[in-house]
Order: structure tokens, then sequence, then C-alpha cells
């Protein structure tokens, strides 16, 4: 199941350059989260700082607090637990190349140690058919390799990857910005389908994929979190004129 | 800054105007050709529908492209929403007219009768209400438009007098019945058109603020701002 994310005063620096602003929200669980904004506002260093990997940079740095479910994430536990705990998605789908798509989507849980092979294969076979790419590839899984599928299936074949090790948490950057309309369908009907167990927090540019899978939305600006709401909310009658002036395209 | 989609909405607004402009045109020489009895006006009124009826689909073409083409949102998805609204209802006011100048050619067949009703004024009352809703559309006023709102009570009230003022000479006059039926039928078109007037004001006030007033729903906007521009 998806457990909430409780964001307090959260800041975060790359070296001198501080890029989130105090921000504090709540993300309810079982929902989709969408977090819009120009380019360089701070969203996608949002969600890094959501599973620990801002600070992976050495000049980076974060303060404030950040709880899922509960647990605050920063002084409770380890920076790889939370990594296993709370999935990633990027904006452009990072198969192992080299590897076939069976040991793509069992190497999360082959680096935590598992090797009963039954196990893998029904975490493999659950995986691929929660990303919907299950009938797809069944009869290839092991001959094909990851890089060998098209765009769109690399995205679902990362996002069977990034469910395989249970997590509770998926977050999404640009998951379809690089895909056609078709394949970009497929990932939205995926996110509408993942909610039920899985708390979503999805970084798009794109307006209407917003409008489209997220319960609420989020409009970052200059590194601070100007409005959070519900997505109808958001779209059709936004509380700030940033917003407003975002999302009708009268910005700048 | 969307450039040509603003102009576009600017286009969009202008020629709703255009159209605005010609149906309230139509209520007022339909009224006038009532007032003087002269057919000459009504084929006039005749025409203009016939200019509106063009107009409204001219518009719905646009709202429907810009709508496909250029996924508003928010200010902007609510004015063309709003558009797409007033836009019928400007349509049924340009209807109201033809119904009034129908009227008056059925009623060139019976004698002249002085009916002791105000047609006039009522259709004052509703013109004004129109060019007021519409003012408020140009200006993006929702307080002028609440304005409106209030006006349509006045507009239902001489409505009802001429009524049962018109029933009541019927009974006593049966002679006058033909005169006084197209009376009424002509009242009840300017009521019509006083309640077209508030659909527009409301219409205004839900692009303006984001507020559905209609059936006296969120009477209280959930915006302080009574501006807005597009």
């Amino acid at each position: 199941m998806g457990v909430s994310i409780e964001v307090n005063d959260l800041n975060a620096w790359y070296g001198s350059n501080h890029t989130l602003l105090d921000i504090t929200l709540h993300i309810p669980p079982n929902e989709a989260t969408a977090l819009i904004g120009p380019s360089g506002c701070g969203k996608s260093t949002f969600v890094r700082c959501l599973n620990r990997m801002h600070e992976t940079n050495p000049i980076a740095k974060v303060t404030g607090g950040v709880k899922i479910g509960g647990v605050d994430i920063y002084s409770e536990v380890a920076a790889v637990e939370v990594r296993r705990r709370i999935g990633m998605v990027f904006q452009r789908p990072n198969p192992f190349p080299t590897m076939s798509i069976y040991d793509n989507v069992a190497s999360g849980l082959r680096l935590n140690g598992f090797r009963n092979r039954r196990v893998l294969d029904e975490v493999v076979e659950r995986s691929l058919q929660q990303a919907a790419l299950w009938d797809e590839v069944k009869d290839e899984l092991k001959k094909k390799s990851g890089a060998s599928l098209s765009g769109g299936q690399q995205q679902r074949l990362c996002i069977a990857r990034a469910l395989a090790v249970d997590p509770e948490v998926l977050l999404m950057d640009e998951p379809a910005s690089a895909l056609d309309p078709v394949s970009t369908a497929k990932i939205e009907d995926l996110i509408f389908q993942l909610k039920s167990q899985y708390t979503i927090v999805i970084v798009t540019h794109n307006m209407q994929q917003a409008a489209r899978v997220a319960e609420r939305t989020g409009f970052f600006l200059s590194g601070r979190l100007v409005e959070f709401d519900s997505t109808h909310k958001i779209f059709t009658n936004p509380g700030d004129k940033r917003t407003e002036d975002y999302i009708t395209g009268r910005f700048g | 800054m969307r450039i040509r989609f603003q102009q576009n909405l600017d286009d969009l607004k202008e020629k709703l105007l255009v159209m605005a402009g010609m149906a309230e045109q139509s209520i007022q020489r339909a009224v006038e050709a009532y007032r003087v009895r002269d057919l000459s006006i009504c084929d006039l009124v005749d025409r203009g529908e016939m200019a509106i009826n063009r107009l409204e689909r001219e518009i719905d073409q646009m709202s429907l492209d810009l709508l496909a083409m250029e996924q508003p949102m928010a200010i902007d998805l609510r004015f063309i929403l709003s558009v797409i609204k007033i836009n019928a209802d400007v349509e049924r006011v340009g209807d109201s007219a033809r119904t009034i100048s129908d009227r008056v050619r059925d009623l060139q067949a019976f004698p002249a009768a002085d009916l002791p009703i105000d047609i006039p004024r009522t259709a004052n009352l509703a013109s004004g209400m129109v060019r007021k809703a519409l003012q408020a559309f140009i200006e993006g006023d929702a307080e002028m438009a609440e304005s409106v709102l209030k006006m349509d009570d006045s507009v239902d009230k001489l409505n009802a007098s001429a009524h049962s003022t018109l029933l009541a000479l019927m009974k006593k006059e049966p002679t006058l019945a033909s005169q006084a039926l197209n009376a009424l039928m002509i009242s009840r078109a300017l009521e019509r058109v006083a309640d077209h007037a508030t659909n527009i004001a409301e219409d205004v006030i839900f692009w303006v603020r984001g507020a559905d007033v209609r059936h006296h729903a969120g009477a209280a906007a959930s915006r302080n701002n009574s501006g807005a521009k597009s």
C-alpha cells in the first residue's frame, strides 16, 4: 500500500545556489500528485530529495524534514533503505543495456540478496504485469535485452524494475516526455492503475498530462511551492495569479 | 506569452460583441415596429436574425478550434466556455426579436388597440439588462454582472402584470382577444430576453471568478477580484 509523504520546511542547495526554499506539503497516500513549473523551478530537485538522491551530489545539501509513512527518511533510516522503499523512473528510459528483460527486473532484488529462483520468477512476472508489459515480452524474457525494446516498452520495463523491490512510493520525473502519444497513454493508464497500490509523485511539463493523471498538483516557481491544491482547482480556477499566468502561458 | 492565442481570444470576444450588438438592436427594432405598426422594420429584424445565426455558427466554430488547438486552461478555458454559452443566449435574444416581429405582422390584420400595458417600458428594461450584461462582459466586471441579476425581478413583475391585465381584458372585451394575445406573447418574449441577459451575466461571473452562481448556487464567489483580462 502507498504511504503519505510529509514534507516540512525543506530547503536544498547546490553549492551556494539555494534551489528549494521552505517547502512544506502533505502528499496523501494512494494518489498521484503532479508537480509542475518552468525549467529550473526546483521540482526535480524536490523529488530527488524525497529519495535522498539529491545528497549523492557532493556539493548538495538538504535541511528540513521528510517523513514517508511516518518515518523521517533523513534521520531514522539509511539512504539505501529509503531508495528501496521509493522507486524512481526518469525521463529517458534507462534499462541496463547488456541485461535481459528478466535480469533488468530482477536486478534490484538480486542487489538486495534475493537468490531464490522461484521467488525471482514470481516477482518478475508480477512486476511486468503491473507495468502492463508482460504480454508483450513474456516469450522472450531471457533472450531479449532491455535495450532492444521500443522506447515506450523500455519505460514500462523501468517501471517494472522499480516495482520489483516492492516500494511504497513511485517518483516519476517526466516519465512520458520522450515517448509518442500511444506509449504516453499506456504510461498514463498505468499510473491510474498503480495508484491503488502506491503513492505516485510525477514531475511533468505536460499540463494536460498532470490534469489527466493526478488528484493533486503543486506549482513550483523559483524554488518555492507557490500553490498546492486539487488538480481540478489548479487547472480551472487557481488561487494564485502566478499559477494562472503559468498554466495559461502568460508567463514572462 | 502566447501572443497569437491571446489575439484569437480577442477576435472571439469582438465577434461575439458584434453579434450581441445586432441582437440588442433587433429587440429595439422589433418593439419599435410594434409601437408604430411598421412592417418594413420587421423586415430589418428578419434580416438581422439571419446574420445573427451566421455569426453564432462562426463563433461556435472559432471556440471549437481554440479548444482543440490551444487546449486552454483556467481563466482562458472559462472564457471560451462562457463565450459558447453567451453565444447561445445572444442567438436566442435574436429569436425573441423575430418572435416579436412575427406578432407585429399578425397584429396588422387587426385594428390598432390601446392596450393597458407598457410594452416599451418592459423592452427598455430587458434591453438595458442585455446592454449591461454585455458591458460586464467587455470589462470583465463581475460586480456589474451581479447588478444585472438583480434587475430580472422587475421584468418578471411587468410580464406577470401584463399577463393578468390582458387575460382580464380578453374576458371583458373578446373582440380585442387577438390584439391582447399577440401583446401577451410579445411581453413573454421580452421576459425571455431578460432571462437570457441574466444567463449572460452569470456566465460573466463564471469567467471572471470561476464561481457558478446559476440557480442561486455558489452566490459567494470564490474570489474577491472583480476584474479580469482576456
